[in-house]
């Protein structure tokens, strides 16, 4: 019988790729720090070649660089200028609409020699996407908009896919791939950009996405799906106050309707996580957020009938949970990038009418 | 590498000198969020000669968050900063519950407690160490300054034994950023820290169990202890990574005399609090004096070394955010919501809980508005000076204003009116200890990172606290985490609180139930900020300004590390996003290093 053939043995289809991360939509951050806790793969198992078959992997991230200002920088207009090939674009936080004002800017990136003002984010965006390998969107904001697209914003902040086009292919042909949640779940997020360097090396096929363009093995159950309190929930059992170690759901949790798989995997190597430890889940990872779940603490407008009939009937409740479900996987439709801000932004207005 | 500019000949003449030029590094990495730095530099004289900030990003937070129900502040809020959201999340609870009048059960406060020791240690730990720590690694050192580097191979470690590193050039490999031993275990420390911080507050960086009344963390047996065996993990840890720094530190000043002029600006240092004591705090506005003197770091204002002040309301009621170079419209004319506090103290119509923001983008113009972040300063009603308070990134600030208070002891930890003594247990491999973090002679580089380093050991002596106090509760039976209540139509709340890098007020205001106005102020704004309507320069700027050089690169290979070693000491922390820009002549001719690509021709 003939040796079997390995990973070992088998040089990556492609040696070397580039990773530019670009931290300045409008975000936190939080999910550059996010994949420093990762372990499940962890920034040192893909930077110091800790796995197989891969290609080597350049990271350019602005949290841990060495480099300082020029020296990063030269990375962007490499990649800018097709210089630096292939690359995968990281995105974190959402791409402001810089058509709804006259002048300055929302968020931007290093000076533009010619003006002395600085590069938009949406500049960089408009010149590295072409020349992308794949993009990848890290956390909410990145992916649908998230927190600073919230109603009444004044940037008329959007997701990557409302900027490009949730029809966007690369260059090599891949969609745009959204890894939500705010932040980012680490290994979720580091999982994925394994996986895509497995799918740059050869050794495994397309990357398989959702009609949101997540991940399907990562955001294919609720939340609800993989709660270890889901059993008093069975049991009609429910938590009225915080604190109770009961199911949440008639105190705000929308775990039954979300996509993610937290409850599951836990935040870091299974410590934590959220209605599984007695944190409401807000929906975070989905579209909708966050204004299709405020107020956070009141119970879900379906919950009150499904928990209710909890022991009648179970498939009826899938299909009702199919609707909101339906319902919070849509992003408001204030984000969009047209030359207009609809977000009901008034800067002196509260209190109704 | 920095963009290089020489100053046209007329600068030249006005400075007096043909070695001044302006250099500019954007952005600057191994912080959070984005920050450039356009600086002059006098080559001949060694030194920075002139500075400004400005910012490069804004959300609008104060203005989405109007409306909105009051009790998703802390959800919100928290997403303001991807390092320190949960402090963001604690203080915004804090605010809340004096709004609402509701006091968590003390066990509740113990977790939250545990949650904010825990963020301190992975923070203070990963920012030292796997950010800040690469600015004293072998690599930088032998590109920067190779004299330091070979003085440093020579030199013993003097706490060797401690620490395992025979020689300082040994600490400064282990700092390497990737390869260097040191620098991926402290990565591993900041995981099983953040594991710690889950445990309490569910996720990191946005935690999932922080209400308004308490938490809804379940208090089990099994949450104490694997929280505890973790803390003791990084106890002993501590105990080699306090004696390394001072190594690290000690000899800096000894290879580079004068390096204390670094980052060096006059004593002006904010802090306030952090820790509530469970058994004193209620929330309520009127005792807040009594309950901010309680917590387990002390609230105080230090200018030029003495201590001005304690009381959490002196503080509030000295906030002021002035304008004068930053990309907004003024609010003189605006609503005031808040006439007085509810001591019947008058509250100025530039405080936060009048503040209303009405952002104004426009191009950004050196000689005009320049930035997005505003200006905050404190009141300082003897002298009526508007004060540019510094965080100093934190602990330098926490640890010198409970210093002198003389107020904390718990066990663990003890303020002795010049010093901090925090003892640790025994562990594993190492004997019990004490550190003593004294009062340093100056407010610069070296000493904020030294203060870090002492901060970590600091918090995990209240960590352990706090963790008996927290059992106490279990055993007792009283595993209550939340006081339920209700939101009131008319109420206003602030919450006082120190995230990692310093300084955190939260100002909240609710009418009709909802928020009618909230204006969160993070420890960056404070040190990070603009020249003010008095044309008083921010922290940044005047700490870097005058900074001397140390390299020995020349303008064209310079890397500008003294300049990173002053601003990171500061911790910064910009996902509002912060440029700074020294410098303010204009340009003849630029030169460029090999590899900048920013800076073609002007003109």
């Amino acid at each position: 019988m003939p040796t079997p053939q390995i990973v070992m043995d088998r040089p990556p289809a492609v040696k070397e790729v580039h990773v530019i991360w670009m931290t300045t939509g409008l975000g936190c951050d939080g999910d550059s720090v996010s994949v420093t806790a990762a372990s499940l793969p962890s920034l040192e198992d893909l930077v110091m070649g800790n796995i197989p078959g891969l290609p080597k992997v350049y990271l350019h991230n602005p949290v841990l660089a060495y480099e300082v200002g020029d020296e990063f920088m030269k990375h962007w207009y490499d990649a800018a200028a097709g210089r630096l090939d292939p690359f995968v674009l990281v995105l974190e936080g959402s791409v402001p609409n810089e058509k709804i004002k006259k002048e300055g800017y929302w968020a931007a990136l290093g000076t533009d020699p010619d003006t002395g003002q600085p590069i938009t984010t949406n500049e960089w965006i408009d010149r590295l996407a072409p020349k992308a390998l794949a993009i990848v969107c890290a956390g909410t904001c990145a992916t649908y908009g998230g927190i600073h697209a919230m109603e009444g914003n004044p940037t008329g902040a959007m997701g990557l896919a409302d900027y490009l086009g949730w029809n966007w292919r690369s260059k090599a042909g891949l969609p745009i791939v959204n890894v939500p949640g705010c932040p980012v779940q680490p290994d979720n997020m580091m999982e994925t950009l394994l996986y895509l360097l497995y799918q740059v090396a050869g050794l495994a096929p397309m990357i398989p996405l959702d009609e949101q363009l997540r991940p399907t093995w990562l955001f294919g159950k609720t939340v609800h799906e993989g709660c270890d309190r889901a059993g008093y929930y069975e049991q009609g059992d429910f938590a009225s106050e915080y604190g109770s170690p009961k199911c949440l759901v008639k105190i705000g949790c929308w775990g039954p309707v979300v996509n993610c798989n937290v409850t599951k995997r836990g935040w870091m190597d299974g410590v934590g996580g959220c209605p599984n430890v007695g944190g409401i889940c807000i929906g975070c990872t989905m579209p909708g957020f966050p204004d299709k779940f405020m107020p956070f603490m009141d119970e879900p407008p379906g919950a009150r009938f499904s928990s209710s009939v909890i022991n009648v009937y179970g498939g009826l409740i899938r299909r009702l949970r199919g609707f909101t479900n339906a319902t919070a996987n849509k992003e408001p439709k204030w984000r969009h990038p047209r030359a207009a801000l609809t977000t009901g932004y008034s800067p002196r207005h509260y209190g109704g009418n | 590498m920095a963009t290089t500019v020489i100053a046209e000949p007329k600068k030249r003449a006005a400075v007096g000198d043909e070695n001044v030029v302006e250099m500019s590094w954007d952005p600057i990495t191994r912080i959070v969020g984005s920050l450039g730095i356009y600086t002059k530099i006098d080559f001949t004289h060694k030194k920075v000669v002139e500075c400004h900030s400005t910012s490069s990003i804004f959300r609008g937070y104060s203005i989405f968050m109007k409306n909105k129900d009051p009790r998703d502040t802390h959800f919100i809020t928290s997403r303001i900063c991807g390092i320190c959201g949960d402090n963001h999340a604690t203080c915004s609870v804090y605010a809340q519950n004096m709004a609402y009048g509701v006091k968590p059960p003390p066990l509740g406060e113990w977790i939250v407690n545990l949650g904010e020791a825990a963020e301190y240690m992975f923070d203070h730990n990963i920012f030292q160490d796997n950010l800040v720590g690469v600015d004293f690694c072998e690599m930088m050192v032998r590109e920067t300054n190779p004299g330091v580097w070979e003085k440093a191979l020579r030199t013993e470690a003097p706490h060797a034994k401690d620490h395992g590193y025979r020689t300082i050039a040994d600490i400064m490999r282990a700092l390497n950023p990737f390869t260097g031993e040191f620098y991926r275990e402290t990565l591993q420390v900041s995981r099983y820290t953040r594991e710690m911080f889950c445990l309490m507050e569910g996720r990191h960086v946005h935690p999932s169990t922080l209400y308004a009344g308490g938490v809804g963390t379940v208090p089990s047996i099994q949450l104490f202890t694997d929280y505890l065996v973790r803390l003791m993990r990084y106890i002993e840890f501590m105990k080699r990574v306090v004696p390394l720094h001072d190594d690290l530190f000690d000899f800096f000043y000894q290879a580079l005399p004068g390096y204390e002029e670094v980052g060096r600006r006059r004593i002006l240092l904010g802090c306030w609090g952090s820790f509530q004591d469970p058994n004193v705090c209620d929330y309520n506005y009127k005792t807040m004096e009594k309950w901010g003197r309680a917590m387990f770091v002390t609230p105080g204002v230090v200018v030029d070394g003495q201590l001005v002040t304690t009381s959490l309301v002196d503080i509030n009621l000295g906030i002021r955010i002035l304008l004068g170079s930053s990309y907004y419209e003024d609010w003189q004319n605006e609503e005031t919501f808040v006439k007085n506090d509810p001591l019947g103290n008058p509250v100025d119509q530039k405080h936060p809980w009048n503040q209303t923001t009405i952002p104004k983008p426009q191009k950004r113009d050196f000689d005009g508005n320049y930035t997005w972040v505003m200006s905050p300063r404190w009141y300082d009603k003897r002298t009526k000076d508007h004060l540019a308070l510094d965080t100093g990134g934190g602990p330098i600030a926490r640890l010198w204003a409970t210093a002198l208070a003389k107020l904390v002891d718990i066990g663990y930890v003890k303020a002795t009116g010049n010093s901090v003594k925090i003892r640790l247990p025994k562990t594993a491999l190492k004997p019990e200890v004490e550190f003593e973090w004294k009062i340093p002679k100056w407010s610069n580089a070296i000493e904020r990172d030294r203060a870090r380093t002492y901060f970590q050991a600091y918090a995990a002596a209240v960590g352990l606290y706090c963790v008996e106090q927290a059992l106490k509760e279990v055993h007792a039976g009283r595993t209550q985490t939340f006081t339920p209540f209700k939101v009131p139509d008319e109420a206003i709340g602030c919450g006082f609180h120190e995230a990692v890098r310093g300084v955190l007020s939260h100002h909240l205001v609710i009418r009709k139930g909802v928020v009618a106005n909230y204006h969160p102020y993070p420890p960056t704004p404070w040190n990070a900020n603009p020249r003010d309507i008095y044309g008083t320069p921010g922290p940044y700027e005047d700490a870097v300004q005058n900074t001397p050089i140390f390299e020995d690169n020349g303008p064209g290979k310079f890397k500008g590390i003294d300049i990173m070693r002053a601003v990171r000491s500061f911790d910064p922390c910009l996902p509002c996003g912060v440029h700074m820009y020294l410098g303010n002549g204009k340009t003849l001719k630029q030169m460029h290093t090999p590899t900048a690509l920013m800076g073609l021709q002007k003109k």
